[in-house]
C-alpha cells in the first residue's frame, strides 16, 4: 500500500488579535512586538478614582501636558518587548560577565596606576545612586505615563539603569574595599562637587508629569551624562593612562546609552510632531533640563576631568543639541 | 534569466530578515508556506545586515541567518554586511 502523506496550506482567517488589527491592519501576522503592545493599556471601567489622585483616572492620558490623539503612536524602534529584551539583555550581561573574569584572571586591577584607579572610584562610584535615581524616574515614568508603547519600555529602561547602578557596584568592589561604596555614598551626600547633581536629581523625583520627566532624565540628564562620563572620561581618558580594564568592566553603559538613545529620539520626535503646542512644550523641557543638566555635571566634569571637563561637557553638550535638532525640538 | 530563492523557518528572528529581503529587492516574490517562508527573486538577491538593523533597531550579525535557513538556490557572495544570490561566477 502507498501512503502519500502531502502538505496541505491552512491559510487562517485572522493573522492577529482584533485589537491588534485596528492598528496594523489584518494582511499580514502581526510581529509578537505588535501583539505585545497594541491595544494593551487598559482604557475603560476604572470604577474609581485613585483616592492619592482623585482629579485623574487612574491610566490618565491628561496626567500629561503632551496630546496625543493615540499614544500607541510612540513605537520603540528596538521593538523590544519582554522576550526580546530580556535576551538583549542576557547577551550582554554574559558578554559583561566574561569582562569581569577577563580583568580578574589576569589580574590586571594592580596593573591600573593608583591614581588612574582612585580618580575612576572617585567619579564613577557615586554615579550609582545617579543610576538608582533613573530607576526611580523611569519607574515613575512607567507608572504614571500613558500607552503601552511608552510604559512598557521605560519599565525595562528603569530595569537596566538597576543594572548600571550594579555594574558600577561590582566595578567598586573590582577595583577597592567594599568600603568604597560606603565613601562613595558619603561623597554623594556630602561632597560639594555632587550636590548640584544630587539636587537635580533629587528634584526630579517629584516632576509629575510622565513625558516632563521622560525629556529630564531620558534625554537631557542621561544624554549629557553618558557621553561626558564613559565616553571622554573612560574611553578617552581612563583607557589611555592605563585604566583599560575600568573601559571593560563599563563597557555596557556607552553601548545601552547608544541604543536607548534611539528610542528616546523616536518618542521625543514623534510626540513632537504631533502638534505645535507639543514641539513647543517639548523644547521649553528641554532647554530648561539640560540647561539644569550641565550645571549640574559641570563640576562633576571637573571633577573627572580637570580642566578639560567642560570642553568636554560642552561637547557633550553639542552632541545631545544636534539630538534634538534631529528630533525636531529646540535644545 | 534564472531565479534563486532562498527559505527560512517561519518564525519572530526571521521576520525581520524576509521584511529586509522584500524592502531592498522589489522583484522578490514571498510565498508562505506551512512552517517555512520561501522567497523567490529573478536573477539575484541580496540581503543588507543595514536594513534588517533598522527593521529591529538592535544590531545583527549576519549569520544568524544560518540558525533559521532552510534551503538556498544560487551562488553565494557574502561578507559582514551582506549576502548575494545570484548565477553570475
Amino acid at each position: 500500500m502507498n501512503i502519500d502523506l502531502q502538505a496541505r496550506e491552512i491559510a487562517p482567517l485572522r493573522n492577529t488579535y482584533a485589537h491588534v488589527a485596528n492598528y496594523v491592519g489584518n494582511d499580514k501576522p502581526a510581529s509578537r512586538y505588535q501583539e505585545a503592545t497594541f491595544g494593551a493599556q487598559p482604557t475603560a471601567n476604572f470604577h474609581y478614582r485613585p483616592t492619592w489622585d482623585p482629579e485623574h483616572e487612574i491610566f490618565d492620558a491628561s496626567r500629561s501636558a503632551i496630546v496625543l490623539a493615540d499614544w500607541y503612536v510612540l513605537k520603540d524602534p528596538r521593538q523590544l518587548y519582554y522576550a526580546t529584551w530580556t535576551m538583549a539583555r542576557a547577551r550582554q550581561q554574559d558578554a559583561m560577565e566574561s569582562n569581569f573574569q577577563f580583568v580578574e584572571s589576569r589580574g590586571m586591577v594592580p596593573k591600573i596606576p593608583d591614581a588612574v584607579r582612585e580618580k575612576a572610584l572617585q567619579v564613577l562610584v557615586p554615579l550609582r545612586h545617579a543610576a538608582w535615581g533613573a530607576n526611580m524616574n523611569n519607574a515613575s515614568i512607567c507608572a504614571y505615563g500613558y500607552g503601552t508603547a511608552f510604559t512598557a519600555p521605560a519599565m525595562f529602561h528603569a530595569m537596566d539603569n538597576l543594572g548600571v547602578a550594579q555594574y558600577l557596584t561590582r566595578l567598586g568592589l573590582a577595583l577597592d574595599d567594599p568600603s568604597v561604596l560606603d565613601h562613595g555614598k558619603q561623597d554623594w551626600l556630602s561632597d560639594p562637587r555632587w550636590q548640584v547633581l544630587r539636587r537635580c536629581v533629587e528634584d526630579s523625583f517629584v516632576v509629575e508629569d510622565p513625558f516632563e520627566l521622560f525629556v529630564a532624565q531620558n534625554l537631557a540628564l542621561d544624554g549629557l551624562l553618558y557621553p561626558l562620563i564613559y565616553g571622554s572620561f573612560v574611553d578617552e581618558h581612563v583607557a589611555l593612562q592605563g585604566g583599560t580594564a575600568v573601559a571593560m568592566l563599563t563597557a555596557f553603559m556607552p553601548e545601552w546609552h547608544d541604543e536607548s538613545a534611539r528610542w528616546v529620539d523616536a518618542v521625543v520626535k514623534t510626540a513632537a510632531a504631533e502638534s505645535d503646542a507639543n514641539r513647543r512644550q517639548i523644547s521649553l523641557w528641554v532647554q530648561a533640563w539640560t540647561e539644569r543638566a550641565q550645571a549640574a555635571l559641570a563640576p562633576v566634569a571637573e571633577l573627572a576631568l580637570g580642566d578639560a571637563g567642560q570642553d568636554a561637557l560642552a561637547e557633550a553638550r553639542a552632541a545631545l543639541t544636534e539630538r534634538c535638532r534631529k528630533a525636531g525640538v529646540l535644545a | 534569466m534564472s531565479n534563486v530563492f532562498i527559505a527560512f523557518q517561519h518564525n519572530e528572528e526571521s521576520r525581520p530578515v524576509v521584511d529586509a529581503i522584500v524592502a531592498d529587492n522589489p522583484a522578490a516574490v514571498v510565498v508562505h508556506s506551512p512552517g517555512i517562508v520561501k522567497i523567490d527573486a529573478p536573477n539575484s538577491l541580496t540581503i543588507r545586515r543595514g536594513t534588517i538593523e533598522s527593521q529591529t533597531g538592535r544590531p545583527y550579525d549576519l549569520q544568524q541567518i544560518h540558525v533559521n535557513l532552510v534551503t538556498l538556490s544560487g551562488y553565494i557572495d557574502e561578507d559582514d554586511d551582506q549576502l548575494t544570490l545570484s548565477w553570475k561566477h
